[in-house]
């Protein structure tokens, strides 16, 4: 690789990062090898694979790979190759591959753990070689490290690193949010994913997700006709979906009053932006719902659950939570300018229909092919991607509030009054140097 | 003789005047007549894309778009909104809808129309195509007739969208 240890910590300064982080095929290539074929990568929901021979493909860096329940109802993460000539098992995105699966080319046959199964004429054409049932080779590679938290499943390409749980620290509070808001302690996908791609570095997006400075400017305009509209409902009828009060928010909290969020920056990059979008009425579905929580948790345990203050949860290097309104964002890079996003939505098992429709309202409106919010977004962060292309300026500047974080217990919180302070972008390159750093 | 010659100029005509609307609506969006646009629905009229071919409803399942009038009038007031910064580069769509059936179960007012269509968009340097079917159901309004529902299902609706689309196809 082109760029030694002391390069990339030339590029990368507490304040400020080289353009090239983000414009460099060579440095997409390293990120590739040392980040995302590395750490612990969000695969899916056990959910999504209910019965055995239930899979789902999905690319972890470079590698394509599947998500399969195998017989004894134990979810892996296994290479989508067949040992033999390579081609993959499993050609469509999802689907059922029954009891084994067999590859399309020569009907070699796998175990939905990865076993060699059989190969036809085992005994005549491969006696005598070392190539046969002993040798480990002829099984489907696994990914190295499979777990699961909540339900929510990742693999890690490496054999060495830190446990899930360690790796997610408290970030992992955007699993446990998301899924104490069901009255049954989980919940289940809703089968569909919105897959949309940037034109744009993956890490553009991901300082975007806890940007609190860009709302108001970069969605004016969805804000303003929303809460125009929200204002004529509730003339007409005296009360408007919370839809439009979700949208209208871009607007109506204007670009100084996103500095009473704050955000939590955590290692390995995880960060939580604080905030609440009112998405707690005292309307009857509301209070249904409450009801429903209190009788499953208790009335303290309830109240505890629905004060918990979050708006996104950054997991790094490619997932953004939004717990309180149950939907997920995953990141697949495709290349140094171009992105993949996943979104998926979740339903809170156990909870009334209407909270349901309530979150359907926002990952509708904000998050399907159609966003009246990403549109602006997607927009700009091509912007970035072209202007850091240019010779007008080598640095991408992350001084907001810098020096005013306040550090404790190994994480960075900003300080009153500094909810738009760039330390999650900070925090995020941190943690991308510490990745890159390690050969 | 003369009821069944009666029967097939009355089909014809409804048939012309349908295929009349189903045009005019494709100008409208090509011509970025919004309010016109959205005043072709009903009071209760929906706009519908589903996110997936089998789904019946658009009540309670993902859709790409599921708006009524006032979802309508927000989207339209974004796009005409100074600030849409996505809004600000050159962009144009050709629609072109053809193969126009009239269901025959049509019936209480309702006409139930099968089309397809054939959408080619142009943003800032790059040409975008969507091809699909359109189910409308149309009641009459006086002389016009106006939709009630209109469902969108694009062929290439299934894989994932290089940007977005940021106004009705």
């Amino acid at each position: 690789m082109s760029h030694a240890p002391l390069d990339l910590r030339q590029m990368v300064e507490p304040d400020r990062v080289h353009r090239g982080v983000y414009s460099d095929p060579a440095i997409f290539a390293l990120e590739m090898e040392r980040i995302f074929e590395r750490v612990w990568i969000y695969c899916g929901h056990e959910s999504q694979v209910p019965k055995p021979g239930d899979y789902y493909t999905v690319q972890i860096g470079r590698q394509p790979m599947l998500m399969v329940r195998s017989q004894d109802g134990k979810v892996n993460v296994l290479y989508n190759r067949c040992p033999h000539r390579g081609a993959m098992l499993a050609g469509d995105r999802c689907g059922s591959t029954g009891e084994f699966f067999r590859c399309s080319y020569h009907s070699w046959t796998f175990h939905t753990d990865g076993k060699l199964r059989t190969i036809p004429m085992m005994e005549s054409g491969y006696e005598g070689t070392r190539w046969g049932r002993d040798n480990p080779d002829c099984n489907v590679k696994r990914a190295a490290r499979v777990a699961s938290y909540r339900g929510f499943v990742f693999a890690s390409l490496s054999p060495d690193g830190p446990t899930l749980e360690e790796f997610l620290g408290p970030a992992k509070i955007g699993f446990d949010d998301m899924c104490d808001r069901a009255p049954e302690g989980e919940v289940e996908i809703v089968p569909n994913c919105f897959r949309v791609i940037q034109n744009s570095n993956w890490k553009i997006f991901l300082e975007n997700q806890l940007d609190a400075l860009h709302p108001s400017v970069t969605h004016q305009s969805t804000g303003r006709a929303a809460h125009e509209v929200e204002k004529d409902i509730e003339k007409r009828t005296g009360h408007a979906p919370l839809s439009y009060h979700m949208l209208s928010a871009f607007a109506t909290v204007t670009i100084d009053k996103w500095d009473n969020f704050q955000t939590l920056n955590y290692p390995h990059g995880h960060c939580i932006l604080t905030g609440y979008m009112g998405l707690r009425p005292q309307d009857p579905d509301t209070l249904e719902y409450e009801r429903v929580l209190t009788e499953a948790y208790g009335a303290e345990r309830k109240e505890a659950i629905l004060s918990t203050n979050i708006h996104h949860v950054l997991l790094y290097p490619g997932l953004s939570v939004q717990s309180p309104l149950q939907q997920l964002r995953a990141v697949r890079p495709l290349g140094v300018d171009r992105t993949l996003t996943e979104i998926w939505h979740f339903r809170l098992k156990g909870a009334p229909e209407p909270i349901y429709r309530r979150a359907l309202a926002y990952y509708n409106l904000v998050n399907s092919p159609a966003t009246l919010i990403n549109a602006d977004d997607l927009e700009n962060f091509w912007k970035c991607q072209q202007g850091l292309t240019a010779d007008g300026g080598d640095w991408v500047s992350f001084h907001r509030h810098y020096g005013r974080d306040i550090e404790k217990d190994g994480m960075v919180e900003t300080g009153p009054g500094m909810g738009t302070s760039e330390a999650p972008m900070r925090n995020q390159m941190k943690a991308w140097t510490q990745f890159m750093e390690r050969a | 003789m003369g009821a069944n010659l009666e029967l097939s100029t009355g089909l014809a005509a409804t048939q012309h005047a349908v295929e009349q609307f189903l045009y005019r609506q494709a100008a409208l969006l090509d011509g970025k007549q919004w309010q016109p646009y959205i005043d072709l629905f009903t009071d209760d009229g929906h706009y519908w894309m589903p996110a997936s071919p089998e789904q019946t409803t658009g009540e309670g399942t993902p859709s790409i778009f599921y708006e009524d009038r006032n979802l309508m009038i927000v989207r339209m007031r974004r796009v005409q909104h100074p600030d849409a910064w996505s809004q600000r580069p050159l962009w144009g769509t050709n629609h072109i809808v053809g193969n126009v059936m009239i269901d025959p179960a049509s019936n209480d007012g309702t006409l139930v129309v099968h089309s397809r269509f054939h959408m080619m968009e142009f943003r800032r340097e790059t040409s975008r195509h969507f091809a699909g079917s359109y189910v409308h159901h149309l009641v009459r309004s006086g002389d016009e007739f106006r939709i009630r529902l209109q469902r969108v299902d694009m062929v290439n609706g299934q894989g994932p969208y290089d940007y977005v689309l940021q106004v009705w196809v």
